[in-house]
């Protein structure tokens, strides 16, 4: 399961340092070329400063424990990491959603999330706000452990929408990305999700699945993937999904590390840039979501949150401060890993923001 | 001037060969880009068919573009080395069905 890996912070590798990382999006290329800023490219198509059109997803990081350390891993998350959401800071959450009906989506993730002790407290509280909740389940998680085998039935019970990571629908590469054996105990959750009436064509259990590439290309189109995904899957596996997100690995984190360390990270940054699409870039889902994170610091997205880029000056900075007016009328925070989010048909945690 | 005849950083250059006729470029990157829309077959198995063509034509742009592509759009490694070795039956085989044209000739010749 890869679970003797250390995380880059375990390994106290220079780029679990955040500026690290930002000095090296920043930095000329191997031939001294210098990428466009990102912020220049939103200017050129009148999206600088780029604004929020409204907050109606919150995405609380519940910590960066995992079962997992999967090599393109943005949170460097891993069962090394201890840093988890306490149950104060999920009750300040509750207060901000309260007043904040607009809000209608609370999308939550990790690490995995499960981990965390107070997890399926907090989910009933999120349930009795009449929230739609959203979980990033790495699927192995449910066969971990016993104690977490009855996830699915818990998942049922209070309506989540179930969002998981299956890399490819076949073993060698998944494996690749997110450890030995993680694709057959993923087919075996997925198995188990779909007993319990997730996945299933007019079911109203939701389940799609995240597709991130094995490497340093982009993903292709999301509906001819979504068609071979399935097709694959339940003639292999009698697996059912309802959709497929396609996201764009963004160089943060693990995915930087690996990028440098095969030497791919100059052709890869010239490939999200060269492929730079102002629609993409009007769609991004920081102008719509908020990202808590496990200290309840407020951040633009789950990317910028790991690279430590809080919300700007004047807004709201924590949790327990949050204004949604002051927040939508914040400049969001721009760094070049953001080409990530607006390569082709974009990219974002609910997959491609062209349609 | 290069030490080698193929530069890697020419593949994104493509585009650049419209400077010199700039209407059959247009012409001819319209037609590629129509070529290699979703129609009675798959994207997907365009790039297959473009990645075994790749082979067989020897060009090391196009196997570096379409390994990419194939890739991208979702096959597998298994599919990627079947194509190759399509490419390489049909190439053996053209060398081969020429044994019959040998044959003949050997008959014509001999006693």
């Amino acid at each position: 399961m890869g679970s003797t890996v250390k995380s880059l912070k375990g390994q106290q590798h220079e780029l679990s340092d955040s500026s690290f990382q930002l000095n090296v999006l920043q930095a000329p290329t191997q031939h001294g070329e210098q990428f466009p800023a990102f912020a220049r490219r939103l200017q050129e198509h009148d999206l600088y400063p780029l604004k929020p059109t409204g907050t109606t997803i919150l995405q609380v990081n519940m910590g960066k424990m995992c079962n997992q350390t999967c090599k393109h891993c943005h949170v460097d998350a891993g069962p090394d990491r201890k840093e988890i959401m306490t149950r104060d800071t999920m009750q300040l959450c509750l207060d901000a959603l309260q007043q904040s009906p607009d809000i209608t989506t609370v999308d939550l993730t990790g690490g995995a999330p499960e981990m965390n002790p107070d997890f399926r407290w907090f989910v009933e509280e999120l349930s009795k706000l009449g929230r739609q909740v959203m979980v990033r389940c790495n699927l192995t998680i449910i066969l971990a452990n016993k104690k977490y085998h009855d996830l699915p039935e818990f998942f049922r019970k209070h309506g989540v929408h179930v969002v998981s990571s299956l890399p490819y629908f076949q073993a060698s590469r998944t494996d690749a990305q997110r450890g030995d054996g993680v694709f057959e105990k993923s087919i075996k959750a997925l198995q188990m999700l779909n007993e319990v009436g997730y996945g299933h064509e007019g079911s109203e259990l939701l389940l799609d699945l995240v597709y991130n590439p094995s490497g340093a290309f982009l993903p292709s189109a999301q509906a001819s993937l979504e068609a071979e995904f399935k097709r694959r899957l339940r003639s292999g596996y009698s697996v059912e999904f309802h959709n497929l997100f396609c996201i764009t690995n963004l160089p943060v984190s693990r995915f930087l590390d690996y990028l440098v360390q095969s030497g791919n990270y100059d052709s890869y940054m010239e490939k999200l840039v060269n492929a730079f699409n102002p629609v993409a870039a009007a769609g991004v889902m920081c102008r719509n979501t908020i990202s808590v994170g496990w200290d309840g610091h407020l951040y633009d997205c789950d990317f910028n949150q790991m690279l430590e880029l809080k919300v700007e000056q004047g807004s709201s900075h924590h949790i327990r401060d949050f204004d949604a007016a002051a927040l939508d009328k914040r400049n969001i925070v721009l760094n070049q890993h953001c080409y990530g989010c607006t390569a082709g048909a974009g990219s974002s945690c609910g997959g491609e923001t062209v349609k | 001037m290069n030490k080698t005849y193929y530069n890697p950083a020419d593949l994104s250059k493509f585009g650049n060969i419209s400077e010199l006729q700039p209407e059959m470029g247009r012409k001819f990157f319209d037609y590629y880009g129509e070529v290699f829309k979703e129609g009675a077959l798959t994207e997907r198995e365009k790039a297959l068919i473009a990645l075994a063509v790749s082979h067989a034509v020897q060009c090391p742009y196009c196997i570096d573009a379409y390994s990419t592509d194939c890739l991208e759009k979702g096959a597998d490694e298994n599919q990627m080395m079947e194509a190759v070795h399509v490419a390489a039956a049909i190439k053996g085989g053209a060398a081969l069905v020429h044994g019959v044209q040998m044959m003949n000739k050997i008959k014509e010749l001999s006693m």
